[in-house]
């Protein structure tokens, strides 16, 4: 190789690591650095409500020997995982329509109209249910026009799975729909060809190729809900503590921050785990 | 023309005055300038309602850091170099850890109106140390239990036994906040100091506690527990009283604060200097007025929630120019008023746990909350 053609190909490589470069630095800058610090921060100690810098293991001993931290973990996750079920199912049928029924026109229009609802703060969006499920709300005032008897429905797990439907909702219809939008449609109408009526159609083509969408889909509704602190306190009335406000309450008593660290770290590896197996679920070949 | 003809001794005069005023304009215009005292307080302290009246005073422009609980406070002074903060806002519990953290300055009782007090509150014990004084009480109020009136009237939460009441399932509430709540209970477990509990009290706080869960709507911050009382979603709270309910009524809503016979707990707000204050004169004036009768009525009458008064000519003021308020308040001179009430022996003043750490309370009430 002589040495104009090594040159070359330096300066080629040279160019294509600026370009690729954003993206580690900012996962180093913006991830790793953050992790790094949490996981030294879950060592230290608080002395007299000031964190100082240490290497024990009494805040990990701590909150895994809690009996609450286990109860708020297997609830969170019991809350997410039933909210990315319950969304998917929900979602199905929608991203259905819109990929195979709606002409490119209509598809747009109404892709387009699941992103408005980002338009508004998730916050907005979660107390204005609040005005449709309390006592004297929108839901009761309306069935007490029937005379249905109507008990309040805030602070209940229904509550807390429509604030979470309502976070991942439009989230899960988009990735549905751009997944079942890549499905080659040769091969639906090679099936159809072949005899198959709709429903085997559905079962035999499009769920196995539009699967890791639909997974994908609902491990963004599982992540979103997971760490979500909004609805469990608005909605949920903070009666079902979840990990995020358990987060919230470690660091209002006693200022506990590197025991919120010990629960942040536990979240995150969670969700690792999760989104790994996910993946990996979506990508087998069978 | 020459400059000697040009430059008379008039026009030297005319001119240089002239230069003399435009030089010294912007010291007169700084002199004007208001005089920055930082405060560290709960919400409300801080806003024109409270502070206007001393700031047009004293050419002052008070600059605060609201915090959201007495741990939190905390946090905030022990990461800030001393002086950072002249006026130190908190509730009695804590006015002895700040001291102990040295974050007080000592201030000298002879500088404020305690002669107006009541003879109570004059040698409040939580602001002393070794007879030294390191806080003055701006204002407190009784925590008992705030209900609705169309759902549970004043002789039914006349015991805390009502939060138990079958009728009332899914609808007692919880200001978030272990200290009232276990507080109250502990008084409806017959315990004559409430926070002072040795291992068998403490074991059967924590199984009355458990045994109140079915009853429970939710846990609520300060905007949720307005909400959620207002909507009727949340008939009953114990551990409250009318820092939240006087706010309600203003707003059109039936509810009330009953202190139950097992008693009540007290809430006291106070003002103290904080250390290494470069301003602590103005500071000190700042709480001359908060104690005078004046700023006694603006304490009483805070946009923020109002509250009870430790000034005897404060109250007088209340009685004379906001009689309804100062009924609610129990602030009058006749039997029954809030002052009675101490007296009694019925009000217990909220405080840190004796024999317990505030950590076994924090994680009892996170347990609470988990189950």
């Amino acid at each position: 190789m002589n040495f104009l053609t090594r040159k070359a190909l330096y300066s080629r490589a040279l160019y294509g690591g600026i370009w690729a470069a954003p993206l580690p630095i900012w996962l180093t800058v913006f991830f790793l650095g953050p992790i790094i610090l949490l996981v030294l921060l879950s060592f230290w100690n608080v002395k007299s409500f000031v964190l100082t810098p240490d290497f024990q293991f009494g805040n990990w001993v701590k909150i895994l020997s809690a009996n609450y931290f286990w109860i708020s973990y297997f609830r969170t996750i019991a809350f997410a995982s039933a909210a990315a079920i319950i969304v998917t199912l929900v979602a199905l049928p929608c991203s259905l329509a819109i990929s195979f029924f709606f002409s490119d026109k209509g598809r747009i229009t109404l892709l387009s109209l699941f992103v408005i609802p980002f338009f508004t703060s998730y916050l907005v969006r979660i107390y204005s249910w609040q005005i449709y499920l309390t006592e004297n709300g929108i839901i009761s005032q309306l069935l007490g026009f029937f005379t249905i008897p109507f008990d309040s429905l805030l602070n209940t797990p229904f509550a807390l799975i429509l604030g979470f439907v309502t976070l991942t909702f439009p989230i899960v219809i988009v990735i549905q729909s751009i997944s079942m939008l890549s499905i080659d449609k040769t091969l639906i109408d090679a099936a159809y060809n072949l005899g198959c009526n709709s429903r085997r159609v559905f079962h035999v083509v499009v769920l196995p190729a539009a699967k890791p969408g639909i997974v994908i889909g609902a491990l963004f509704a599982f992540i979103f809900c997971f760490g979500d602190f909004v609805t469990p306190t608005y909605l949920g009335g903070g009666k079902y503590t979840t990990l995020s406000i358990l987060i919230a309450d470690t660091v209002k008593s006693g200022q506990q921050w590197p025991r919120a660290a010990v629960i942040a770290i536990m979240m995150i590896f969670t969700l690792l785990l999760v989104a790994l197996s996910s993946i990996a679920f979506a990508y087998r070949k069978k | 023309m020459s400059l000697k003809e040009d430059l008379t001794r008039r026009k030297f005069i005319k001119y240089g005055a002239i230069a003399a005023g435009t030089l010294a304009m912007p010291s007169l215009a700084l002199s004007k300038t208001p005089t920055e005292l930082t405060m560290l307080s709960w919400y409300g302290q801080a806003e024109p309602d409270a502070v206007q009246e001393f700031e047009a005073l004293h050419n002052v422009k008070i600059k605060q850091k609201y915090y959201v609980g007495g741990e939190q406070m905390l946090a905030l002074l022990a990461q800030s170099p001393p002086g950072t903060y002249d006026l130190i806002h908190a509730d009695a519990e804590y006015v002895q850890q700040l001291r102990r953290a040295g974050f007080l300055e000592k201030l000298d009782a002879q500088d404020y109106s305690f002669d107006d007090y009541f003879p109570e509150f004059q040698n409040f014990p939580l602001h002393w140390h070794e007879n030294e004084l390191y806080a003055v009480l701006s204002r407190f109020g009784f925590l008992g239990i705030s209900h609705n009136l169309d759902a549970v009237s004043v002789k039914e939460a006349s015991t805390y036994k009502v939060l138990w009441d079958e009728r009332l399932k899914n609808k007692v509430g919880h200001f978030d906040w272990h200290l009232p709540n276990l507080g109250a209970l502990s008084l409806h477990n017959g315990n004559a100091a409430p926070f002072d509990l040795d291992e068998q009290a403490w074991q059967a706080l924590q199984a009355k506690a458990i045994s109140l869960k079915p009853q429970i709507r939710g846990f609520y911050d300060y905007g949720g527990i307005l909400s959620s009382l207002k909507s009727g979603e949340v008939t009953v709270m114990p551990g409250i009283g009318e820092w939240i309910t006087g706010v309600l009524r203003r707003d059109g809503a039936n509810v009330v604060t009953t202190i139950p016979e097992e008693g009540g707990l007290q809430f006291t707000e106070s003002f103290s200097i904080g250390k290494g204050s470069e301003k602590a004169e103005l500071a000190r004036k700042f709480i001359q007025y908060i104690s005078s009768p004046a700023g006694q009525f603006k304490q009483a009458t805070l946009n923020v929630f109002p509250a009870i008064i430790p000034s005897k000519k404060g109250w007088q003021k209340m009685v004379d120019e906001r009689p309804e308020d100062a009924k609610h308040l129990g602030i009058s001179f006749k039997p029954g008023s809030s002052m009675d009430m101490i007296r009694e022996g019925r009000i217990h003043i909220r405080q840190l746990p004796k024999q317990q750490s505030l950590e076994d309370w924090n994680d009892f009430w996170s347990e609470y909350k988990s189950s």
